[in-house]
């Protein structure tokens, strides 16, 4: 049998659509393609990827009777003497294996070690400021109160404003139906005060500071800007993680007073409108309905809130390894975790206090 | 062959500015077919911007440039796409996807014409990471497990998967040291002489220019002084050529190639 390939060998020429399937359906049907008489020396021009093919299609064999155009023995010496190339096997593992088991533990133990490692340090660390506050980084953490605080005043008014609005009316219309219109008050006061206030801004606190305080870390590894630091002597703990600890746990209260108000407002505005309640009755109203303890205890979820989301930024930002992928997942885990553990450390507190602050 | 094979790249009246700052002037530039050229220059003469510039990465502000005969600058989203399919570039930093592993990084662009079977692509895979020296049990690391040079060579066998007409070198042995840029050069040569490619290359190293080049281009004052062979362009009087190429450093990079160093004595003195 007698075979004659001619014309452009080339990937440009090849990857057209329809070619590569009619050249494979047509070596496929050679009955022993490697036995035939090639003749290539028609081929005016071929690379690698042409060369591939016919490789292929010979079964990584030389064919005995091969007649080949100057140029083209480069080609085909090559794939020779390169030989058959394969990838290494991998392990594969069922998903309930007892490797999978394995890893998930160690990586629970190394993440829950890690995270104990990063308490400490933050403790040593907050020793050291306060025996010698005058050379504490005073200038970083009134920046993460900047950011983390101030600039987050917008949106936590926002969605508390409207979160304030949409209870109330909700709320106004059930008791309404019950001739219980002036417990809206007492309603609209407990939750926001003690619960949604606090769960609200550490929400958004985590999806916005949290996420941004991973990311920074994380690049910052990326571009070695973490081990310039140590080299100069500025340990991470007290420049980067203490101040923005610190940070969070001084403007985290204070966003969940002002989401609060924000959101009383929003309440007061829609009982207005739907029930007709004074906004003046509301408010004198306000310190009978809810015991000032509702409010300590808000403040106080706020500050564990705060240290919470911190912390866990930082936990998975000097854990991110330096390439892309590893900051995005870093990032994503880092606010799920936060939101989590604040979500958890709720529960804990309404199991603490539930005989606090109820009339 | 015809008498003149038409230029690789071609730049015609380029002008570069950022706001008031002019950084190439009516600057003009042809490649051909099968050079190797470098682009050298001073910090801040506009190298690596003339090369994105090649590259359609950059717009310049006035002038045509030309790239296998396309115009950098036309609409036509399917002739820019076929001529990106042929050519290579390998960045400096190797810009290797680091989600991929070694095997997809290679792999990515031959997947992308979405034509070839996937056991081709396997073969022609490892094929190109055979050619560069990267076994296959390295092929299945992340980017992020390799040391500089291999990540060069990867990014060099990911430049090379399309067999390329064009490659564009961006510094292509920084950061590697002496033995491994020696290596590297050793292999951009092989593989221009069993590939025969146009190589166009921005370097700052005098080892690496003296040692690929065929042709070398000096940009300085916002346009190219001087275009030729590395002979030619020593022999032409500038200051810019003076400091660069034999001053200190310049001279113990000619040590080893003494043709060069008597013909540009000849011609400074």
């Amino acid at each position: 049998m007698h075979v004659i390939a001619s014309g452009c060998w080339r990937v440009e020429a090849l990857a057209r659509p329809g070619v590569i399937p009619a050249l494979l359906s047509r070596l496929n049907s050679l009955p022993d393609a490697v036995a035939a008489k090639w003749d290539l020396s028609r081929i005016t021009a071929m690379d690698y990827i042409g060369a591939q093919l016919l490789w292929d299609g010979w079964g990584g064999k030389k064919p005995q009777q091969l007649l080949l155009s100057h140029g083209q023995e480069g080609l085909f010496d090559r794939l020779t003497q390169v030989g058959p190339l394969a990838l290494p096997e991998k392990e594969e593992s069922s998903f309930w294996s007892f490797y999978w088991i394995r890893k998930w533990t160690c990586s629970l133990l190394d993440h829950l070690s890690g995270l104990v490692g990063l308490v400490g340090q933050f403790m040593l660390d907050l020793i050291l400021f306060a025996r010698n506050p005058r050379q504490g980084p005073w200038k970083e953490i009134s920046a993460n109160i900047f950011h983390a605080g101030a600039q987050a005043l917008g949106i936590t008014a926002v969605v508390g404003f409207l979160i304030g609005i949409v209870l109330s009316f909700l709320s106004a219309q059930q008791l309404h139906i019950f001739g219980g219109d002036v417990y809206l008050v007492n309603i609209l006061g407990m939750s926001i005060v003690r619960e949604l206030g606090p769960m609200l801004a550490a929400i958004l606190v985590a999806g916005r500071s949290g996420s941004s305080m991973t990311a920074q870390l994380g690049v910052m590894r990326v571009t070695e800007e973490l081990d310039a630091m140590l080299v100069m002597g500025l340990p991470h703990g007290f420049r980067l993680i203490l101040p923005k600890i610190i940070a969070l746990a001084i403007s985290m209260p204070l966003l969940v007073v002002w989401t609060d108000a924000i959101a009383l407002i929003g309440g007061i505005g829609a009982a207005r409108l739907q029930l007709g309640l004074s906004p003046t009755y509301f408010i004198l109203k306000l310190p009978d309905a809810v015991p000032l303890a509702n409010f300590w205890i808000g403040l106080g979820k706020g500050f564990v809130f705060g240290i919470l989301i911190a912390l866990v930024a930082c936990h998975f930002g000097l854990r991110i390894k330096p390439n892309t992928e590893s900051l995005g997942r870093g990032t994503t885990i880092s606010v799920v975790t936060a939101i989590t553990m604040v979500i958890l450390a709720d529960a804990v507190f309404a199991i603490i206090f539930r005989g606090v602050g109820f009339r | 062959m015809s008498e003149s094979p038409p230029p690789v790249i071609e730049i015609q009246g380029l002008q570069t500015r950022f706001g008031e700052n002019i950084v190439h002037q009516d600057l003009n530039l042809t490649v051909r077919q099968g050079e190797i050229l470098s682009v050298v220059g001073g910090s801040g003469s506009g190298k690596t911007m003339l090369l994105r510039q090649m590259l359609g990465l950059e717009k310049p502000a006035m002038g045509i440039v030309k790239v296998l005969g396309q115009d950098m600058d036309s609409s036509d989203r399917v002739a820019l796409q076929q001529l990106r399919n042929r050519w290579g570039v390998l960045f400096q930093q190797g810009a290797l996807f680091s989600a991929l592993t070694v095997f997809d990084n290679v792999a990515l662009p031959m997947r992308e014409l979405r034509v070839l079977p996937e056991s081709m692509i396997s073969n022609a895979v490892l094929l190109k990471l055979n050619m560069v020296g990267i076994s296959p049990g390295d092929a299945i690391k992340l980017p992020a497990d390799l040391s500089g040079g291999m990540i060069k060579r990867v990014a060099l066998a990911r430049a090379l998967a399309l067999e390329p007409e064009l490659l564009f070198l961006d510094e292509p042995t920084a950061g590697l040291d002496p033995l491994l840029s020696e290596g590297f050069v050793e292999l951009i040569r092989s593989l221009h002489q069993e590939l025969r490619f146009t190589v166009v290359m921005v370097s700052h190293d005098l080892d690496t220019i003296l040692a690929l080049s065929t042709q070398i281009a000096v940009l300085a004052e916002k346009r190219v002084i001087a275009k030729g062979t590395p002979q030619e362009v020593l022999a032409v009087h500038h200051a810019f050529i003076k400091d660069f190429f034999l001053g200190e450093r310049g001279r113990r990079a000619l040590n080893d190639k003494n043709d060069i160093v008597q013909t540009s004595e000849r011609g400074v003195g």
